[in-house]
C-alpha cells in the first residue's frame, strides 16, 4: 500500500473498532448511568472527557456510541447495497421493460430529498435500531443501483457472457456467477463510502431526537449537548470529533480501495 | 417563598399595601411618567381577544387591554380591579360587587354593571372554558344599579371568589358584542377594553404596539407611554435580546432554563420567579391505573422513592421550581404541607417495598418492566425521561422510553395509550378549578387533556372534592382539602415530580413590573421606568 491516507484511515478505523469492542471492559457501567457530578469539565477524576448534565460519563458515551455508529453504518450500508445491487443487476441484465420500470422507481426515490424521506420513514415507524437501519438503506440505495446497472449493461455484451448464454446457463447463474464478480469493485468502493454517509445520517437523526431513545449514539450526544453548549463545550466537541474522525477514516479507506481496485483510476490520479 | 417573606407579605397584604412592596420595586421611589417598555411575545398570538382564546400568548398581550373585576396578590388574596369592593352573604351564595366609578371603554362608552352581566352571564359561559366551571353553578347575575352587580349561586362554591381575574373572567363591552357572533365580530381586530393600554398597531410577524390609555380609570396611571411586543420565535435571539438590552423584559417560556444561571449574573437585570402563582403548574407522570401492574399502591410508592426529584430541580431546572409532594402546589390555596406523605429519594426503600409485595428480580435483575412516554417539549423533558430510566433501572424496574411528536403525545396521553406519561397541569388558584379535574371519577373523559387520564376512581375523593367546592367557608374547605392532600399523596395516583416556575427577567430601570400573582399576565398599570 503506497496510499498513506488510506493507511492512516485504516489505523483510525481499527482503533474505533477496538474501542467499540472493548467498551464494556473500559467502562463496565452503562453509558446512561449517572456516575459523577453533572457538567464536570474534562480531566475531572474518573471523567477523562467530562460529564453531561445528568452526570453521565462522556468518554463512556463515546465508546458505546462507536458500537451504535459502526453497527448502524455497516448494516444500513449493507441494506442499501443489497437493494441497489438487486435493482441495478435486474435492470442492467434484462434491459427493456424491466429496465424502464426499475429505473422509473429509482428516479422516484432520487427525486425525493433523501433526508426528508428518512425523517418521515423513521417518524412513521417510531424510532428504533431496525427502523433506522431500514430507513437509511431505503434512502441511499439509488446510486448503487445506477452504478451496478451501468456495469451490467456493459458486461452483458462481453464474449464471456455471450458464451455463458450460449452454453445455456440460467439467468440467475449468469448474473451471480459471471457478471456480478466483475462488477463488484465499484460497489465495494461506493459501499464503503456509504458506511460513512450512513453514520452521518444516523447522527443527524439522533441530533433531531429521532434516534433510538434506548441507545447511546454520537449524534444523540451532540443533540443533547446543543442546548448547553455555552456551559459545557466538551459535551458536543468530543462526540463531534468522534464522528469527524470515523467518517474521515472511512472516506480515506474508500479512496484507497478505489485506487487499489481500479488501476485505470490510479493511473489517472498519478498522471 | 421562604417563611419570613411569606409572613411579611401576609402582613403587608393585610395592611393593603401589597402592590408597592414587590420584587424590583425600589421602596420609597415615586413612579415617573413616560418611557417605553420593549418586550417579547412568543409565539405570536392568533388574536388578542382573551374571551375567545385562553392560550398564554393571547393573555400576555390581551391582559393589558381587558381587565377582570379583581386582582390577586402573591398569596392569592383578592384585591380591587374593576370592582372596588365586594361582599359575600353568610350562606356563601350571594356575591355583590361594587364597581369603580369612572371607568370607560377605549371607545369612550361608559363601563357599567350591564357589561358585567353580559360578560359573566352571557358571553363567557359560551366562550371561556374555565369560567364555565363557575358559570355552571350560577343561578343568576343581576345589575342592581349601574355600579352594583349581584351573582347568586345555586349552592355555595368557595372557589368562586378566586375566578374573577382577567385570565378567568375578563370584561367585554356589551355594546360591541351583544347580539353579534363573537368569533366573527370585526371589533376583534380592534380590541376595546378598559385596560391601561390600547392597541395602536399590530404588524403580523413583527410586533404588537400598545399605547397609553389617557382616559384610564385609575388617576395618574398608567405610567408607561407604550409597550412594544416584538415577535421573536428563536430562543437564542431572545436570550441575546435581553442580554444586549434590545428588550427590557422576558417572561414565561422566553428563556430556556440553561440560560438562567448566566442571566442571573447580569447586574442590570432583575430576576424573579414570582407572578407564577395563578397558574402554578405541577409536573408529574400519569400512571395508567387500568393496568394490573400499577394497581398495588406499594409499587407506586416504590417508584416515587426511586426518583431523585431534587436532582431534577437542581440540575435540570437549574434550581427553579421545587419538588412536588402532592396534588396541590405550594403556591395554590389550601396547600397543607403537614399532611403530605413524602417520598425522599431512597432506592433501598423502593426495593424493600417491592420485596414486600413479592415482586422479585428475575435472572436479569428485573422486577418489573414499564414503558415511559416522554413529553416532546424540549431537552429538559427528554433528560427527565432518561433520568427516570436510569434510576428505575437501579431498583430493578426496566424502562423503555417511547418518543413521539407533540400531536402524538397529545393523542396518546388523552386516549390512555400509555403506561407512564410525563405531563404538567396548571392549578388556577383553587383546587376546585385546577386540581379536582385530574382525580374526579366523573372527569374520566377519553380524548380530553388535563382530565382524569390515569383512570383514578376513589369515591371518597369524589365526595371530598364535591364537599370542598361547596364548603361554606375557608376553614371547612381547608379541612377537606387537607384530607384530600393526605389521601392523594399517600395513594400516589400520579407520580408527583416538580412544581414548575417560569423565569422572568427585566431591566432594572423598570419598577413594579411583577406586582401580583398574575405576574406578566397582569395589566402593568403601575409599571414605570426610572430615568
Amino acid at each position: 500500500m503506497h496510499n498513506r491516507g488510506a493507511v492512516a484511515g485504516a489505523v483510525v478505523l481499527l482503533l474505533v473498532v477496538i474501542m467499540a469492542i472493548l467498551a464494556p471492559v473500559f467502562f463496565p457501567a452503562s453509558p446512561w448511568d449517572m456516575v459523577g457530578a453533572p457538567l464536570q469539565p474534562p480531566g475531572s477524576p474518573d471523567l477523562l472527557l467530562g460529564s453531561d448534565m445528568l452526570g453521565r460519563n462522556i468518554a463512556s458515551g463515546i465508546a458505546y456510541g462507536a458500537r451504535v455508529s459502526l453497527v448502524i453504518g455497516l448494516v444500513s450500508a449493507l441494506v442499501a447495497v443489497v437493494i441497489g445491487v438487486t435493482v441495478g443487476a435486474l435492470a442492467g441484465y434484462f434491459g427493456g421493460m424491466v429496465d424502464d420500470a426499475l429505473m422509473r422507481i429509482t428516479e422516484f426515490f432520487q427525486t425525493i430529498p433523501g433526508f426528508v424521506l428518512l425523517i418521515v420513514l423513521v417518524a412513521l415507524f417510531s424510532p428504533s435500531v431496525v427502523s433506522i437501519v431500514v430507513a437509511i438503506g431505503l434512502v441511499s440505495w439509488t446510486p448503487i443501483a445506477r452504478i451496478v446497472r451501468g456495469e451490467f449493461m456493459s458486461l452483458r455484451t462481453r464474449e464471456f457472457v455471450q458464451a455463458a448464454i450460449l452454453m445455456g446457463e440460467s439467468n440467475l447463474r449468469i448474473i451471480l456467477r459471471q457478471i456480478l464478480p466483475n462488477a463488484l469493485s465499484p460497489v465495494i468502493v461506493s459501499g464503503s463510502l456509504l458506511v460513512g454517509t450512513s453514520i452521518l445520517l444516523e447522527s443527524a437523526l439522533s441530533f433531531l431526537g429521532l434516534g433510538d431513545p434506548n441507545m447511546m449514539s454520537w449524534g444523540y450526544m451532540i443533540g443533547a449537548a446543543r442546548t448547553v453548549i455555552r456551559l459545557a463545550w466538551w459535551m458536543s466537541v468530543f462526540p463531534g470529533l468522534a464522528i469527524v474522525l470515523t467518517v474521515l477514516a472511512l472516506n480515506l479507506v474508500g479512496d484507497g480501495l478505489n485506487e487499489a481496485l481500479s488501476p485505470r483510476m490510479s493511473r489517472k490520479v498519478q498522471a | 417563598m421562604d417563611w419570613s417573606r411569606r409572613k411579611f407579605l401576609a402582613a403587608a397584604s393585610a395592611a393593603g399595601v401589597v402592590p408597592s412592596l414587590l420584587p424590583g420595586s425600589a421602596g420609597a421611589q415615586t413612579p415617573k411618567r413616560g418611557g417605553t417598555l420593549r418586550t417579547i411575545i412568543n409565539p405570536e398570538p392568533p388574536s388578542l381577544i382573551t374571551a375567545l382564546n385562553v392560550q398564554f400568548p393571547v393573555q400576555v398581550v390581551g391582559s393589558k387591554i381587558y381587565q377582570g373585576l379583581l386582582r390577586y396578590d402573591f398569596n392569592l388574596k383578592p384585591y380591587p380591579c374593576l370592582a372596588k369592593s365586594w361582599t359575600i352573604s353568610p350562606d356563601g351564595r350571594v356575591y355583590t360587587f361594587t364597581l369603580q366609578d369612572k371607568v370607560t371603554w377605549h371607545d369612550g362608552e361608559p363601563f357599567s354593571a350591564d357589561d358585567v352581566v353580559f360578560s359573566a352571564g352571557k358571553m363567557l359561559p359560551e366562550t371561556h372554558p374555565r369560567w364555565r366551571i363557575s358559570s355552571d353553578r350560577l343561578e343568576s347575575v343581576k345589575a342592581l344599579d349601574p355600579h352594583t352587580v349581584q351573582f347568586t349561586l345555586k349552592q355555595p362554591f368557595s372557589a368562586f371568589i378566586s375566578t374573577f381575574l382577567s385570565f378567568g373572567c375578563p370584561m367585554y363591552p356589551k355594546h360591541i358584542y351583544d347580539g353579534k357572533d363573537y368569533r366573527t365580530n370585526p371589533a376583534n381586530s380592534t380590541p376595546i377594553g378598559t385596560g391601561p393600554f390600547k392597541l395602536k398597531e399590530w404588524k403580523r410577524g413583527s410586533f404588537i404596539h400598545l399605547v397609553r390609555n389617557d382616559n384610564y380609570w385609575d388617576p395618574g396611571k398608567p405610567y408607561l407611554d407604550e409597550i412594544i411586543y416584538d415577535v421573536v420565535p428563536d430562543s437564542a435571539q431572545r436570550v441575546a435580546a435581553i442580554e444586549t438590552g434590545r428588550t427590557d423584559l422576558v417572561q414565561n417560556n422566553d428563556i430556556e432554563y440553561f440560560d438562567v444561571p448566566r442571566l442571573k449574573q447580569q447586574k442590570n437585570l432583575v430576576f424573579t420567579t414570582k407572578g407564577n402563582e395563578v397558574v402554578s403548574p405541577i409536573a408529574w407522570m400519569d400512571i395508567n391505573l387500568r393496568l394490573p401492574k400499577f394497581q398495588d399502591k406499594r409499587f407506586r410508592k416504590a417508584m416515587m422513592h426511586a426518583i431523585d426529584r431534587q436532582f431534577i430541580v437542581d440540575k435540570l431546572y437549574f434550581g427553579l421550581g421545587k419538588v412536588a409532594n402532592g396534588p396541590v402546589a405550594s403556591t395554590t390555596l389550601f396547600y397543607d404541607e403537614k399532611v403530605l406523605v413524602k417520598y425522599p429519594y431512597d432506592p433501598k426503600k423502593a426495593i424493600e417495598l417491592m420485596d414486600e409485595m413479592g415482586l422479585k428480580p428475575d435472572a436479569k435483575g428485573v422486577r418489573q418492566r414499564v414503558n415511559v412516554l416522554a413529553l416532546p417539549y424540549g431537552e429538559v423533558w427528554t433528560r427527565q425521561a432518561e433520568l427516570v430510566k436510569q434510576q428505575f433501572g437501579k431498583v430493578g424496574i426496566e424502562v423503555t422510553i417511547e418518543t413521539t411528536d407533540s400531536a402524538g403525545w397529545f393523542q396518546r396521553d388523552s386516549n390512555w395509550e400509555f403506561e407512564l406519561s410525563f405531563n404538567f397541569v396548571g392549578q388556577f388558584m383553587d383546587p376546585a378549578i385546577g386540581v379536582a379535574r385530574v382525580y374526579l371519577s366523573s372527569n374520566i373523559r377519553k380524548g380530553v387533556l388535563a382530565t382524569n387520564v390515569e383512570g383514578y376512581i376513589n369515591p371518597k375523593i369524589d365526595d371530598l372534592f364535591a364537599r370542598g367546592a361547596t364548603a361554606p367557608n375557608a376553614e371547612e374547605a381547608q379541612k377537606i382539602y387537607s384530607e384530600i392532600q393526605h389521601i392523594l399523596s399517600d395513594d400516589v395516583p400520579v407520580l408527583y415530580l416538580t412544581e414548575l416556575q417560569f423565569p422572568t427577567f427585566y431591566n432594572s430601570a423598570f419598577h413594579d413590573v411583577v406586582v401580583n400573582s398574575d405576574g406578566t399576565l397582569g395589566d402593568f398599570d403601575g409599571a414605570w421606568k426610572a430615568t
